[in-house]
């Protein structure tokens, strides 16, 4: 019981230094915009730590961080195994391929009005449809290892990442290709030169909502079958032997592989749009 | 109309590649079947066929393309038997049966919905909340964007037994699923959109000497919808994969995440092409009626889109 009103206290006190802190004169320092949520982020752990030792809760329905932690320090060869397997294999080759595939179709289709102007609401639908459940035709197609997973993963971030670059290839305005005109420039100078830079925006944004899509098709595919190595094999089997610890070492990787990706992409968007008005401000 | 047209060529282009790309897909097993049926077969041993490549066997065994597109289990069925199997269980099985995908689809749906409801509510609370509260802002929402990066999907699993293990089944626990899987889009977008009005409209109201509230009723909220409409067409997509995967661990009992399961037990690709296109239909539906509400509610406001 004692455990339980020390996590209360320490909630409490996490709120209130963050409320000072973020109602206090340095509140828009850039320290101060890292350090409240990093430590909303630690009374988090620690509430949830002492709660579950407090409560007494059993391990086969919420394991402690602390448990956790000790699990995935004492298992890093597995987890380092099923990350290669699952996120470098299957999802980083499925989204190498995806995005060149989508790429090249969406300069192919921009060259036609009619039928740039037909795949667009047909991307769009399809974008928004439950393609995860093509997972288990692929698995049949290709084999349980992880070119079945690449192929999900294909299939899922396809239609997003051709919907942005084409919507952004066709961004530059009359005066911009007017100009490319007056300058005699052929169809691909005016492409690398104008149309592509332009485009730059979209396409980024498409790699982005393409990275979250990408984790999610390669763990979810593998819950249709898989060699014996994988972060989805590895939950779906850690969790019928109720070993949730390794569940949640399975999560945090996920997690940190998902934010990683993310942030290289984001670096990538930084170095190449530097000139966006997106970019520039947060300069 | 033009638009129309070239949707219309684009989904027959579509459909045509599909049609194509059952021949070389389907070949070897209506080969295997022929020569089991007696006809010459071109190389004649099944080990020599497998080595030779779809393309190969389609040139030398031109007699039997026609029968790729009617293969009883085919690796790749035709889009008429899909059209038929899908025809066959929604309309002529009874909605009480097993094996009708109506009665699959609004085990799914009920889920779906619910999850959705849950996650929207949770969602828009937690926007107002951050919005209004500056220490949430900053301690809430860089959590709340991080986590749109994670594939948190891969919970589905665990949630479903835990929650079994402590004797929550059925329904909830997938609604569960859905209901994370639509929150963080709906926080994102709200929050996005309460924050919308400018300054000039939010110093109107304070020359008003309007409150917080009245801020909030008459301003912030009308002018969110736009956002909100956007993320929940987003969150409502995902929440129907949640629902779906939610059902995959459960070993399967009912559900387009159960017919997508026993389909990949059992080779049975017609009924797992099925069951995905009535899910993408779901889906469809779903968005569509969330575009129906939007426009309907923008034009009561007098938004012109």
């Amino acid at each position: 019981m004692g455990l339980v009103i020390f996590a209360a206290v320490i909630w409490v006190g996490g709120w209130w230094v963050n409320h000072k802190l973020a109602n206090g004169p340095r509140a828009e320092t850039a320290f101060v915009r890292l350090l409240v949520p990093a430590i909303f982020g630690v009374t988090l752990l620690a509430v949830w730590e002492l709660l579950v030792r407090g409560l007494e809760v059993p391990l086969v329905i919420l394991p402690a961080p602390s448990q956790i932690a000790v699990r995935f320090a004492s298992s890093l060869p597995v987890l380092w195994a099923d990350f290669t397997q699952t996120i470098l294999k299957g999802a980083l080759g499925g989204y190498v391929m995806g995005c060149l595939a989508a790429v090249c179709t969406a300069v192919l289709v921009d060259r036609s009005d009619f039928l740039r102007r037909g795949l667009l609401p047909v991307g769009n639908f399809v974008a928004a449809l439950p393609i995860v459940g093509t997972a288990p035709i692929l698995v049949m197609w290709y084999g349980f290892d992880w070119q079945s997973k690449a192929a999900v993963v294909v299939v899922m971030i396809f239609f997003p990442m051709l919907v942005n670059t084409v919507a952004g290839l066709r961004e530059t305005n009359d005066m911009q290709r007017d100009l490319m005109q007056t300058y005699a420039a052929s169809y691909w100078q005016s492409f690398v030169k104008l149309r592509l830079p332009v485009a730059l925006p979209f396409i980024f944004n498409g790699l982005k909502i393409s990275t979250t899509l990408a984790l999610i098709g390669a763990i979810v595919a593998e819950f249709f079958g898989s060699p014996t190595v994988g972060m989805g094999f590895r939950i779906s089997t850690s969790v019928g032997q109720l070993a949730l610890d390794m569940v949640w070492a399975e999560i945090v990787v996920a997690a940190l592989a998902g934010s990683a990706f993310y942030g290289l992409v984001s670096m990538f968007e930084r170095i190449f749009t530097f000139w966006h008005p997106s970019q520039r401000s947060r300069a | 109309m033009k638009t129309f047209l070239s949707v219309l060529t684009v989904v027959a282009g579509i459909i045509g590649i599909w049609y194509l790309a059952c021949v070389p897909m389907n070949i070897k097993g209506v080969l295997d079947a022929a020569e089991r049926a007696g006809a010459v077969v071109e190389p004649a041993t099944p080990k020599a066929r497998r080595d030779l490549g779809a393309m190969g066997l389609v040139v030398n065994n031109s007699f039997a393309i026609a029968d790729v597109w009617s293969v009883d289990r085919p690796r790749l069925p035709a889009p008429h038997q899909v059209a038929i199997e899908l025809w066959e269980t929604t309309v002529e099985k009874k909605i009480t049966s097993k094996r009708s995908l109506i009665y699959h689809g609004q085990v799914t749906l009920s889920a779906t919905l619910l999850g959705f409801a849950i996650g929207t509510g949770l969602g828009i609370l937690l926007a107002v909340g951050i919005v209004h509260s500056k220490v949430m802002d900053m301690s809430v929402m860089p959590w709340a964007i991080v986590s749109q990066t994670i594939p948190i999907i891969a919970l589905a699993p665990m949630i479903i037994v835990v929650l079994y293990s402590i004797g929550v089944q059925g329904l909830l626990p997938k609604a569960i699923i859905a209901a994370y899987l639509s929150f963080f889009p709906v926080v994102v977008g709200m929050v996005k959109g309460l924050r919308s009005p400018d300054h000039m409209q939010v110093d109107l109201l304070k020359t008003y000497s309007a409150n917080t509230a009245q801020g909030f009723w008459k301003l912030r909220l009308p002018s969110s919808m736009p956002y909100l409409f956007a993320s929940l067409k987003i969150g409502i997509a995902a929440s129907l994969v949640g629902a779906i995967v939610g059902e995959l661990p459960t070993g399967a009992v009912a559900g387009f995440g159960a017919r997508l399961l026993a389909g990949s037990y059992y080779g049975q690709t017609v009924q797992i092409w099925s069951a995905l296109f009535a899910a993408a239909i779901l889906a469809a539906l779903l968005v569509a009626l969330l575009g129906l509400v939007e426009r309907f509610l923008l034009r009561r406001m007098g938004v012109t889109t």
